[in-house]
């Protein structure tokens, strides 16, 4: 029994490994590969379901393209993220607006044109000029690269640390589980956005330490989760099967208990990406985060607040652009709970 | 469970402060400082000292209700905050009110009418609100509700000028209806109505999807097919049998969204310039007038420590197991 479990904490491992470098259908491949670990079938399915043992990580991604909701936030997704990639690749590199050799992006996103402030939407500027004449089209994709890396690392920095104390407290347990909780509870007794600005002002202003701020904040969050899990793991049998064994603490936190905590990490992960893309934008908006001329959604909102009743345009674009993405993440963080809960899968 | 976390808080706050912020004196005394001035304005404040006799001297003037002096005005930090603390108060109150009412109407619709046009629509609004970065709600409702053109409700501020109500708590709202001045109710309930809506809408999402959970699971127990059987009408069964059990986990989440808001209202009063402590606190960041940054911090903590901890007392009122007496219909 718990040299079965381990083989499949394995091979789910792996398969995670697969999933993240290939598309996760094509590692459906033989399905047979799984038999011994399936150690009931599943007779409830349909007949096709009933003789074939599940893949995990296969069903989970039946079920979520099976959410029509969660598929299109992943397009979408997939959408900005590869505008926020490719397209900042043919920005004009001189200080032009007219250059030959672009097509897609035609403005510089921090080249300024005194001739053509505040101009509404128009067929030569698609979401129209700011109060310096440079091209909102341009600097709302620009934006792109800047909310999805900030919302991407953070949310890294914030796994890496907060995955790291919530198994330490939550595995090895005594006074330091004690001292290093009470620590995060003090941290999450002051609102995120409120420490993200107390931190600022220790660190300074800019996007890099808006960065280490917004995870810094994030990091009780994760911890508390990991180490509620990992208590609820740490007594299966496969645990003690693996210290009987003699493998190291490390080796029985990374190896055993923190792949069955991964489920619950993905989605925290996701819907993290879209709270630290609100919190970049907050910060950029109360003109910490980002400094101009450098795009960035939030920043451009709290630059042009004073336009707010005569060019709603420079307001409305930027907005519109920090709402899809959050939302995108949030639908996709749901979808990706769903999926892992065997429960509710959609079927 | 409260002392202890406050005071790991005001450690935290005064660490990173005191210790690893940069040095005031240059922003507070001007580019142009020398450097025996910066000194003497240094010891003035105390800051030369040892950083534990430093937190212990602030603490000793916390116990006493003293949080120190702002850099820039010399007046005490409590006044400065207690200037300025009503108006949030009264917006985060109106906001989680108006996040209350309607989160828990649009979840209970949506559990009862699952499935249905209604569960879409409350899904989407709580999708929707979680979203919104709420800043931009509020410059978007501005856009459509103060415009030149519109002008349905004002633009920011909490009252017109000279409107003001007599001082008594320091609530507008409050006040206005104690001294029967119902022009400045009128007018503080109308500037009210943009802030909280949007200070409350992430909270109406949270509550939404968390009611509509909670009764969808409440609605499926035994009790509730039990009541239903027994005859009683399917609104008495909602309400009274399903959404009462329903109601400890929603408060809990109440409890946690009031903190939250207080965060949110950093924000909010950026936006609607709501002469409160958020936008103080920005301010002061802005400018390192760290004693007024300290204060506010620990003030938020408290509210925060001492709500949940009220949220937890709340259980005991609302859990229907633990009443003993006054048993009606059943």
């Amino acid at each position: 029994m718990a040299k079965n479990r381990k083989d499949k904490i394995g091979e789910l491992m792996t398969e995670a490994q697969h999933n993240e470098a290939s598309a996760p259908p094509e590692t459906a491949a033989d399905p047979r590969v799984e038999t011994e670990t399936a150690l009931t079938k599943n007779v409830v399915g349909d007949e096709t379901l009933a003789e074939k043992p599940e893949n995990q990580w296969v069903e989970m991604w039946r079920s979520l393209l099976a959410n029509k909701a969660a598929t299109i936030s992943l397009f979408l997704i997939l959408f900005i993220v590869l505008v926020a990639i490719f397209v900042p690749m043919f920005m004009p590199k001189t200080p032009t607006t007219n250059p030959v050799n672009s097509k897609i992006m035609l403005y510089n996103p921090t080249v300024t044109n005194m001739s053509a402030v505040r101009q509404p939407p128009n067929a030569k500027h698609w979401f129209g000029t700011d109060d310096l004449g440079m091209d909102i089209f341009s600097r709302v994709i620009a934006g792109a690269r800047v909310s999805l890396s900030v919302g991407v690392i953070a949310v890294a920095i914030a796994l890496a640390l907060g995955v790291t104390v919530g198994a330490v407290a939550g595995y090895i347990g005594g006074w330091l589980d004690t001292v290093l909780m009470r620590f995060m509870d003090m941290m999450l007794a002051v609102p995120s956005i409120l420490l993200a600005i107390t931190l600022m002002a220790v660190l300074g202003k800019g996007i890099d330490k808006a960065v280490i701020a917004i995870s810094l904040v994030y990091v009780p969050e994760y911890a508390r989760i990991v180490r509620s899990t990992i208590l609820s793991i740490k007594e299966n049998d496969y645990i003690a099967a693996a210290r009987l064994t003699g493998d190291s603490q490390s080796r029985i936190i990374f190896r055993h208990v923190l792949p069955n905590t991964l489920s619950v990490i993905i989605v925290r992960a996701t819907l993290g990406i879209s709270g630290a893309i609100l919190d970049t934008a907050a910060l950029g908006f109360l003109g910490m985060g980002v400094q101009p001329p450098q795009a960035e959604w939030g920043a451009m909102l709290g630059w042009a607040r004073g336009y707010i009743f005569q060019c709603p345009w420079m307001l409305i674009f930027p907005g519109m652009a920090i709402t899809l993405s959050v939302l995108a993440f949030n639908l996709l963080g749901d979808g990706l709970r769903d999926a892992f809960d065997p429960k509710a899968r959609v079927k | 469970m409260v002392i202890p976390v406050l005071i790991g808080v005001s450690i935290i706050v005064f660490c990173l402060l005191r210790v690893f912020a940069p040095d005031p004196a240059p922003i507070v005394l001007g580019e142009h400082a020398t450097a025996a001035s910066m000194k003497a304005w240094r010891d003035s404040q105390g800051l030369n000292k040892p950083v534990v006799t430093q937190y212990v001297n602030y603490m000793k003037g916390v116990f006493h209700g003293d949080l120190g002096y702002s850099y820039y005005t010399n007046t005490k930090v409590t006044d400065e905050i207690m200037a300025r603390f009503p108006a949030t108060i009264e917006l985060a109150i109106t906001a989680i009110i108006f996040a209350s009412i309607f989160g828990i109407i649009l979840g209970v619709i949506a559990a009862v009418k699952k499935n249905s046009i209604f569960d879409a629509a409350s899904t989407l609004i709580a999708l929707v609100g979680v979203s919104i970065p709420i800043f931009w709600l509020g410059i978007l409702l501005m856009m459509i509700f103060c415009g030149p053109s519109t002008h349905i409700f004002p633009a920011g501020g909490r009252i017109t000028p000279l409107m003001d109500p007599t001082h008594i708590t320091g609530l507008y709202t409050l006040d206005s209806l104690f001294t029967g001045n119902w022009a400045a109710f009128k007018d503080a309930v109308w500037h009210l109505v943009l802030p909280s809506f949007t200070l409350g809408m992430y909270s109406m999402a949270i509550i939404t999807r968390i009611t509509r959970s909670t009764m969808l699971d409440s609605l499926n127990q035994d009790y509730v097919r039990t009541a239903r059987a027994k005859g009683i009408r399917e609104v008495m069964v909602v309400m009274k049998h399903a959404l009462r059990n329903s109601m400890i986990p929603v408060t809990t989440v109440i409890g946690l969204q009031f903190g939250a808001l207080l965060g949110g209202a950093l924000l909010t009063e950026s936006v609607f310039s709501w002469p409160g402590i958020g936008k103080f606190t920005v301010d002061c960041i802005l400018k390192s007038d760290f004693p007024i940054v300290q204060g506010i911090v620990l003030l938020i903590a408290a509210i925060f420590v001492l709500v949940n901890l009220a949220a937890d007392i709340a259980y005991a009122f609302l859990d229907p197991r633990i009443r003993y007496t006054s048993k009606k219909e059943e």
